[in-house]
Parts: C-alpha cells; structure tokens; sequence
C-alpha cells in the first residue's frame, strides 16, 4: 500500500473503532431491546476476551500445537492459579510470564 | 487529585494493569514497524485508532497490500466486542451530553472496561462513574500511547524471545477471569475459547464473531433453562 492508502485505510479503521464503541452512547433514547439479547450481550465481552486469548495460547502458525512441550501453556497454567489464588491482575501477568521465561530459557521450550 | 476521588480510585486501579498494556503496546509497536509502514504513519495509527487488537490484525493485510475493504472488515469483526462495552455502559453515562458520551466512548478499552465492571457491576446513586472511568482510562491511554511509540521507534532492537508479547496475553487472560461471575460466564468463556480456536482458519477474523455468536447463544439458552437458572445471578 501507499501512504496515501495507509492514511485512508487508518482513517476507516479509527471511524470503524469508534462507531462501534459509541454505538449504543450516540442516541438519546434507548434503544429497544428484546430481553434475550440484553441477557446475551452480557455474555459477549468474556467471549470476545476468551476468543482473543485461547488462539495465542494454543496454537502456532495458525496450527494447534501438538506437544505438551509448549512454555506458553504452563505459563497460563500458572497465570491462572495465582489469579483463582489472590485475584490480582498484576500477580497474574508477572507469575505467567514469569514461568514461561523460565520453561523456555531452561528447558528450551 | 485530592478532591477528585473517584478519578483517583479509577487511575489507582489501572496501575497493576500497566505491566500488561506496556507489553502489549510495545509489542504492537514493534510489529507495527516491522510491517514497513514507517514511523509517521504507524503512530498516527496507534493515535487516532487507539484499538490494539484491530491494529495488529490490520498489519499484515496492509504489509500484504490487501484492499482496503479487507482491512475494514477485518477491523469491524475485532471490533464488535466494543458495541457489548458501550451496552453496559450506557445507564452510567446516559445522563452526560451527547458530545461528553462520545468522546468517553473514544477511551473504552478492554482493560478499564474490566476494571469498570468489577467496581460497579450496577449504577450506584450518588458516585460519579464518569469520573472513576476516566481516571483508568487515561492512565490506560497514556501508557499505551507511551509504550506503543516506544516499540515504534525502539522497534528492532527488542529480541522476540523476551516473551514480551506473552505478557500481554496474560494481561488478557487476566481480563477475562476477572469477567467470571457466575457459572454460565465460565461455560460461556470456554466454548467461545474453543470456537474461536476451531474456526481460526475463517478469513476477516471471523474467528471472533463465531466465538461471540457461540457464547452469546449458551448464554442466553442458560438464561432461559430453569435447571441453571440458579447459577446466572452472582
């Protein structure tokens, strides 16, 4: 691409990013809802977050791993026993990370 | 600040969530940069889209030279969550200007939406949620604006087997427990965990919306099945 595409292509995307976080603050009124979707949308956030997140623990080059001996997912393992053990976020994402490092610089993981 | 508490809570609270913006934006600047689009226009980006997830899924259409509308597209599927966000923010900012709604719902992020929807899972009277929400999310803008440049300009001299970009999906997976208030959300986090795995090889991140449609859809039959009904309330 060009720059000038670049810039065009930036431009809809930031318009694209707004319009979705904006899109139920834009109106006034509020938007009639039938109550099965008010009740599913709650739902969407942790599904969006789940959806992010299981593909980058799981999977490389765009394959499900195939072996036990992937650091990434003892590092998860770990992220998530400190999470259900202290709920801190910052604890989480260092004890991860942490254990991950140490599986692929010890073990070459 | 002394006579701003809640904007003082919500920045407070989006500090232990820094770490993980800070890799994840530095590892969106790197890749941003490597991508061959240049400083100028990789912060301009970063700046005026301010959506790492879409960001990243963008930079190899636009390295591929895909068109535009792929691009577009890719960028609304990543996107949709915000839609969910702006949904359950609405009775807290309801009240404020049409211009004031606007501009705030320019700051939602992943992070000071989870951080938002653990402090007040209703509308409490008498506190000031704007305020709570705008401490976190500026502390989140300005250390993801920070970091990302940093990985613009910095871009090639930071290893890959630092593992900074795990950091990053740990801050996410952070996120997402913090999501976990009853049963259902579990259920409703692994099928979409595994559908957005199962469909991975769906063009336009298409992957995303399958997960979403997927969880949405348990959860609303969970809603509506008596035997669980017990498990959907906290």
């Amino acid at each position: 691409m060009s720059a000038i595409e670049i810039v065009i292509t930036t431009i809809g995307m930031a318009v694209i990013a707004l319009a979705c976080r904006a899109f139920f603050l834009v109106s006034n009124q509020d938007l009639p809802m039938p109550n099965w979707l008010r009740e599913g949308l709650s739902y969407a956030p942790v599904a969006a977050l789940a959806a992010v997140v299981a593909p980058e623990l799981v999977m490389t080059q765009g394959h499900v791993i195939d072996t036990w001996h992937d650091a990434r997912i003892f590092g998860a393992i770990a992220g998530l026993a400190f999470y259900a053990w202290r709920r801190g976020l910052f604890g989480t994402i260092v004890c991860g990370t942490g254990v991950m490092l140490a599986l692929r610089f010890s073990l070459g993981w | 600040m002394a006579r701003r508490p809640m904007f003082r809570e919500g920045a407070v609270e989006a500090i232990p969530m820094g770490i993980g913006i800070a890799a994840w934006g530095l590892v969106a600047g790197v890749a941003m940069v490597k991508s061959g689009m240049g400083v100028p226009l990789a912060v301009l980006m970063s700046i005026v889209v301010y959506a790492g997830s879409a960001q990243i899924a963008a930079l190899p259409l636009i390295a591929a030279g895909a068109p535009i509308w792929v691009v577009w597209v890719t960028t609304l599927c990543v996107s949709l969550r915000f839609i969910a966000f702006s949904f359950h923010y609405r009775p807290y900012f309801a009240h404020l200007p049409r211009r004031r709604r606007i501009a705030l719902s320019f700051l939602m992020g992943d992070s000071n939406f989870a951080l938002f929807s653990r402090r007040f899972s209703e509308v409490l009277p008498g506190h000031d949620h704007e305020e709570y929400f705008l401490g976190s999310a500026l502390v989140t803008f300005a250390v993801w604006q920070i970091s990302i440049i940093t990985g613009i300009v910095a871009g090639h001299s930071i290893p890959p087997s630092w593992g900074v970009g795990f950091a990053g999906t740990m801050a996410l997976l952070a996120l997402t427990c913090t999501q976990l208030r009853n049963p259902i959300t579990w259920i409703a986090a692994v099928v979409a965990g595994c559908a957005a795995v199962a469909a991975y090889a769906l063009p336009l991140k298409l992957n995303i919306v399958v997960a979403i449609a997927a969880a949405v859809a348990v959860g609303v039959l969970a809603n509506r099945t008596p035997a669980l009904r017990k498990w959907v309330k906290p």
